[in-house]
């Protein structure tokens, strides 16, 4: 083994070392910080298996439609189908730490927005984060780019509360929260209390009468009817469009006569085809279902129900917010926790971003070194970083103007998809639609319309680049 | 970018510092000017795109010839099929 590689899996060990480090010292420190060391390891293996996997809802899409390969559309909805069912099992045993989101044509214009950013930026909410672990720094402009434009987003007002219906300003002024908190100021807080929240939330379990805690709710209405049947019709026809002439032309080749049999062998065979994405995505369905049990388990040892009450009894009351909350979804969760730290950044420089709903109400901007979310994030990052310096796949990129340019773009197109979605490819797609929340797929529906359009405009772009090359190579 | 051809029948396609899509577009743009038995050597050092140009080589039927990785970067050598 060369000195590069044996440096390299030095780094490696020297990271996992780090974080078992920080584990055990604030244990012994305090009990309560093994609530973000379970946020701290998930996160970890999370980066660990979408980097093995190169596990990118951006590519699920994207990559269908600029180059026709379904690796990605097959892995993630092999991960949602997983985390479906764990989660269905978690559920029914009352141990769920998720909230279903309310449902209307908003989700679709959020994911919309969401995917035409993810496409710009070479990567998704989560896929930025891995990638940022390989030492890409586009992956980390477009971290920042998420970062800065959420914590704006959230708090914009001024100009922008002319654009608001009456509608909305009327109904997040009825809605009677806390004084500190300004409902009838700001874009996203009269969009939020004025037309969100008075959506209906929706599960399948709930639309067919059934609690979701119910077997019947959590089993067949949530998980089957609500995941793997619409995963499975979407899988036949990504086999149809994209997979199946490739197949059987290939069959074609030691079989004369081809029947259906042969099609559900090529279905199969496309659900296979790439081992790394398939196994990372039912790692990573596992581990998001048992994220929940394993944070709630921890909720219910310490009598808590949100980790503000954590921070507030360690003595952290900075950044709470006004209902005593932090972010602590329990489950994975990337772009609200990247809003909080510049949130946190924001408001030490001097900026009065506590009176919106967003950090003032329900999620705060606690300190990012006892953010548990953050410590997920960080996690998952360092965990991406360690696969791929044990595969001697590491390597620090600088972003050139270009890509800089679509990272900023792309960034910012997520940031403000992720704030009217609540959420991103992780928080409002993937873990909605394994939680049979109808939002979820709304959400998906514009994701993939975004990366469509997104996909269009990069081929008249790369067009336009290689016509230059293809000229002076006279070909 | 850069794409030329290095000699008869072999092009050279540089995407080093690009990340998803653009590795895999440029490959796939690439690839549809050239004849059948035609070479492309790809230099990139994106991961994910790998995956990606592998399995597009799969169902395009374009066969990757060898494959070499240095320090995160990829080259791959590909005949037009």
């Amino acid at each position: 083994m060369d000195n590069d590689l044996i440096k390299k899996r030095n780094w490696a060990f020297g990271i996992v070392a780090f974080f078992g480090l920080i584990s055990i010292a604030t244990y012994t420190y305090n009990e309560y910080y093994i609530y973000l060391s379970v946020y701290l390891w998930f996160g970890f293996i999370y980066g660990m298996c979408l980097q093995y996997g190169r596990f990118c809802f951006s590519s699920a899409f994207r990559d269908l439609f600029a180059v026709g390969v379904p690796r990605m559309a097959v892995g993630v909805m092999l991960a949602t189908v997983l985390f479906a069912l764990v989660s269905a099992f978690v559920t029914a045993t009352g141990l769920s730490t998720f909230h279903a989101a309310p449902t209307s044509l908003h989700a679709v214009v959020a994911g919309f927005i969401f995917g035409v950013g993810m496409v710009f930026a070479g990567g998704c909410a989560s896929g930025s984060l891995y990638k940022t672990g390989e030492g890409n720094g586009v992956a980390l402009l477009v971290i920042l780019s998420i970062s800065v434009t959420q914590a704006l987003f959230a708090d914009v007002a001024g100009w922008t509360n002319k654009l608001v219906p009456q509608s909305w300003h009327e109904s997040a002024v009825s809605k009677g929260l806390p004084p500190t908190i300004n409902a009838g100021d700001g874009w996203v807080d009269q969009y939020l209390a004025g037309y969100v929240w008075d959506q209906p939330v929706m599960t399948y379990a709930t639309m067919m009468g059934q609690t979701d805690e119910s077997i019947t709710g959590a089993f067949f209405s949530n998980a089957f009817l609500g995941v793997i049947v619409p995963a499975a019709i979407l899988l036949l026809f990504v086999y149809l469009i994209w997979s199946r002439r490739s197949f059987l032309r290939k069959r074609k080749k030691v079989k004369e006569n081809l029947n259906f049999k042969d099609d559900l062998l090529g279905y199969w065979t496309m659900i296979v085809a790439s081992k790394r994405t398939a196994i990372a995505g039912l790692i990573l369905g596992i581990f998001c279902g048992l994220q929940m049990f394993v944070t709630q388990g921890l909720r219910v040892k310490f009598g808590i129900q949100n980790a503000g009450t954590l921070l507030e009894r360690m003595g952290h009351d900075y950044g709470i917010s006004v209902n005593g909350t932090v972010f602590d979804p329990g489950y994975w969760y990337v772009t609200t926790q990247e809003a909080q730290w510049v949130g946190w950044v924001f408001a030490k420089a001097g900026a009065d971003n506590m009176d919106n709903i967003y950090f003032g109400l329900v999620n705060g901007i606690p300190n990012p070194a006892i953010n548990p979310a953050d410590w997920m994030s960080l996690a998952l990052i360092g965990g991406a970083a360690v696969m791929a310096l044990l595969h001697n796949e590491f390597k620090f990129k600088k972003p050139t103007l270009e890509l800089a340019t679509w990272a900023i773009i792309g960034g910012a197109l997520m940031g403000i998809g992720s704030r009217l979605g609540l959420g991103c490819n992780v928080g409002a797609f993937f873990v909605r639609v394994a939680q049979g929340d109808v939002s979820g797929w709304l959400f998906g529906i514009g994701m993939i319309a975004g990366a469509y359009i997104g996909v269009k405009f990069f081929n008249w772009w790369t067009e336009r680049q290689m016509a230059k090359e293809f000229e002076a190579c006279d070909i | 970018m850069k794409f030329e051809k290095v000699s008869d029948g072999h092009y050279q396609l540089d995407v080093k510092g690009y990340v998803c899509p653009h590795p895999q577009i440029y490959t796939k743009k690439a690839l549809a000017k050239l004849a059948v038995g035609d070479h492309l050597e790809v230099i990139f050092d994106n991961p994910s795109s790998g995956e990606s140009i592998s399995t597009m080589c799969d169902i395009t039927g374009d066969e990757i010839v060898s494959q070499k990785q240095e320090s995160g970067k990829f080259v791959w050598d590909i005949e037009k099929g």
